[in-house]
């Protein structure tokens, strides 16, 4: 396991010196090409190239360029973010200085979820056992409680202006983030393994993983299992090997949402088998995302589960944009009353109807990922939808007969 | 025989102005308020708003000009450039000065507004609730005895309008009420 | 080669002048946000969304130059 054990403690400066040794001094040049041969992906949700991105940073700084590394996890069930940090904060610490280096960034900060107190807690104390320069470079930004303050574009808004909501790009923040410069946005887990990846070298990463399957990574397991956490995979092993990293199912599981609410339902049965990997999963129209699999128990319905995430969106709409800020409040409601049991006669077909004219019109990809997850809903749970647009419901009928067998 | 026909022209050309920017002022806030019926388009709405306020300095530019060059009034070039310059009615001349240069303002703002940007459009834009009442007051102020009838119908007509027009926009909930503050553009 | 419309989603608020003039390829959703064709803007129509460009109250819309 190379970034678990997450804890308890926060390892000092010389326990982590001692795991993985020092912080290497390669030029920035070789940093990138090292980064880009591993094959290393974004682990904040949007699985983008790791080297691509530095080096598109690189292009554009004169060594003004900014390391904003993101550890806001808005994903509700996501916890990996927070516990690396709390737990190896020298590891993410390290880097963003090489990240810093190869981009040639002068300005790095940490941008920690305002509730993650171990997180900022463990931060603070590592930078403080830093030299004067690198502390000088660096500051913890809490970044406020909210879904979207993650988001690329939010973060860089929240540190310029105090507004954690997203912005119209282009341009990017890899062209223009903070205060106008170049800014490298990546997640604290990616950057610990460019950390891990820069003193072993694109070979070791490239031996990880199973099958075709290149590396490892962290994942949020929820549910019905009997270890719930954050656990450690290499990618490529699959749906079931995570299960049992977790403990094992608990009971009897049809569906697990996987990428978190930003991802979309599987049925089990289907999945047992997947190959746990962005590309894998992505080719048969699923998401890794930030790694987030909560497996629902049977015994809970899937249209409740579904109108549950679908308020809770709604309520994290950033409220710029027309679309997103009416559009995702109907199909929230929507989706409420048909979990209630109580839809308008054409409810089932307006959620439909308005998640296929949702993607796409909002300034950022929030109604995008909320109209996606529902998609997957009203196909994984297609005869639960339909059942409750007829004002009954699979699940509770079945909890009354068993409650009574 | 020449001086009462610019003396009639300014006045005229004075009058249609205050009827045309009233018409101006109240399709502003038709559009603001996003009335519309199936036979009446929006683009309606603000295309004579438009067209409205662009034929306005057709007839303020007569107004003035007929206005200056009236040997009777003797009020030169500087009473029209510079506000409350002339000895002439000097308040209500000025106010009339002013206008022009509030109304000059919006309409340079808006015709070039991917110049200036929505947001000092907007705010220059706001101005029009000064400068109509600026022009009416100087109608007002430097017209002159008796006060015929049909003249101060206009007069009631345009004020009425407008009256009622801000009435109904301050009393709906504005269309962009959902929103909080608008994010800082980067 | 072509013209494309690109809108800013945040400015705009729905005001729907867009759709008026050129409802070949702006269509308004259930609340009356623009529903817009991605595809570049035919020759023909290239006068038409000008002038919805032009016609946006909050300046929201705009024809972009697209290599495609």
């Amino acid at each position: 396991m190379e970034l678990i054990p997450l804890g308890p403690d926060a390892e000092s400066l010389a326990m982590h010196r001692q795991r993985v040794g020092p912080l290497p001094t390669a030029p920035s040049g070789q940093l990138i090409a090292e980064l880009e041969a591993s094959g290393l992906l974004g682990r904040g949700g949007a699985g983008f190239p790791v080297g691509r991105k530095w080096r598109a940073v690189a292009e554009r700084s004169s060594g003004g360029a900014v390391v904003l590394a993101n550890g806001a996890e808005g994903e509700p069930l996501s916890l990996k973010d927070r516990s690396l940090m709390a737990a190896r904060p020298h590891l993410v610490i390290d880097g963003a200085l090489l990240a810093a280096r190869a981009v040639g960034a002068d300005d790095i900060i940490f941008y920690v979820g305002v509730e993650q107190r171990a997180a900022e807690a463990a931060l603070r104390h590592a930078l403080a056992e830093r030299p004067a320069d690198v502390r000088g470079r660096a500051r913890i930004v809490k970044a406020p409680a909210g879904y979207v303050s993650g988001e690329e574009s939010a973060a860089v808004h929240f540190v310029d202006a105090g507004d954690a909501r997203p912005t119209t790009t282009p341009p990017r923040p890899f062209e223009r983030g903070v205060g106008g410069r170049p800014t490298l946005v990546q997640n604290v887990e990616s950057l610990a393994l460019a950390a891990l990846i820069a003193r072993r070298g694109h070979a070791w990463y490239q031996g990880l993983g199973h099958g075709r399957a290149r590396g490892i990574g962290l994942l949020t397991v929820s549910g019905a299992v009997n270890h719930a956490g954050v656990h450690e995979v290499e990618f490529g092993s699959t749906l079931s090997d995570a299960a049992a990293a977790a403990g094992g199912l608990n009971g009897d599981v049809r569906a697990v949402l996987l990428g978190g609410y930003f991802g979309g339902w599987a049925d089990l049965d289907e999945q047992w088998s997947l190959p746990v990997d962005a590309p894998s999963m992505r080719a048969r129209g699923l998401a890794l995302g930030c790694g987030v699999m909560h497996f629902l128990p049977a015994k809970t319905c899937g249209v409740e589960a579904t109108a549950r995430i679908m308020s809770y969106l709604a309520s994290q709409s950033a409220r710029q944009c027309g679309p997103c800020v009416f559009g995702l409040v109907a199909i929230a409601d929507a989706t409420r009353r048909l979990a209630a049991r109580s839809p308008q006669p054409h409810d089932l077909e307006r959620i439909i109807r308005w998640g296929g004219e949702l993607t796409g019109r909002g300034a950022c990809r929030h109604p995008d990922g909320a109209v996606a997850l529902l998609q997957s809903a009203v196909q994984v749970f297609a005869d639960d939808f339909a059942v409750h647009q007829r004002r009954h419901c699979v699940t509770i009928a079945a909890r009354a007969r068993d409650a009574v067998a | 025989m020449n001086d009462t026909i610019l003396w009639y022209a300014t006045r005229g050309a004075g009058v249609v102005s205050l009827v045309l920017l009233t018409g101006v002022v109240v399709l502003g806030i038709v559009s603001a308020m996003r009335w519309q019926t199936t036979s009446w388009p929006r683009f309606l709405t603000t295309g004579f708003h438009r067209n409205l306020a662009l034929a306005t300095l057709i007839f303020l530019a007569l107004h003035v000009v007929t206005a200056v060059v009236d040997p009777f009034t003797a009020l030169g070039w500087k009473a029209a450039i510079i506000p409350f310059s002339s000895p002439y009615r000097r308040l209500w001349l000025g106010l009339g000065v002013v206008g022009i240069y509030l109304l000059l303002a919006i309409i340079v703002t808006s015709l070039l507004r991917p110049l200036f940007g929505p947001r000092v459009w907007r705010t220059v834009h706001w101005l029009a609730y000064a400068m109509w009442p600026v022009a009416l007051i100087h109608g007002i102020g430097t017209g002159t005895d008796p006060r015929f009838a049909w003249m101060l119908a206009i007069e009631a007509v345009c004020v009425g309008s407008v009256v009622a027009a801000v009435a109904w926009r301050v009393s709906r909930v504005g269309p962009t009420t959902w929103r909080r503050v608008p994010a800082a553009s980067p | 080669m072509g013209e494309a419309l690109r809108i800013d989603r945040i400015r705009c608020d729905g005001h729907g002048l867009c759709a008026e003039l050129l409802p070949e390829l702006v269509r308004l959703d259930d609340w009356g946000y623009p529903i817009i064709k991605p595809a570049t803007v035919p020759a023909s129509l290239v006068e038409h969304a000008r002038r919805a460009v032009d016609a946006c109250p909050v300046v929201a819309l705009r024809l972009r130059r697209t290599t495609g």
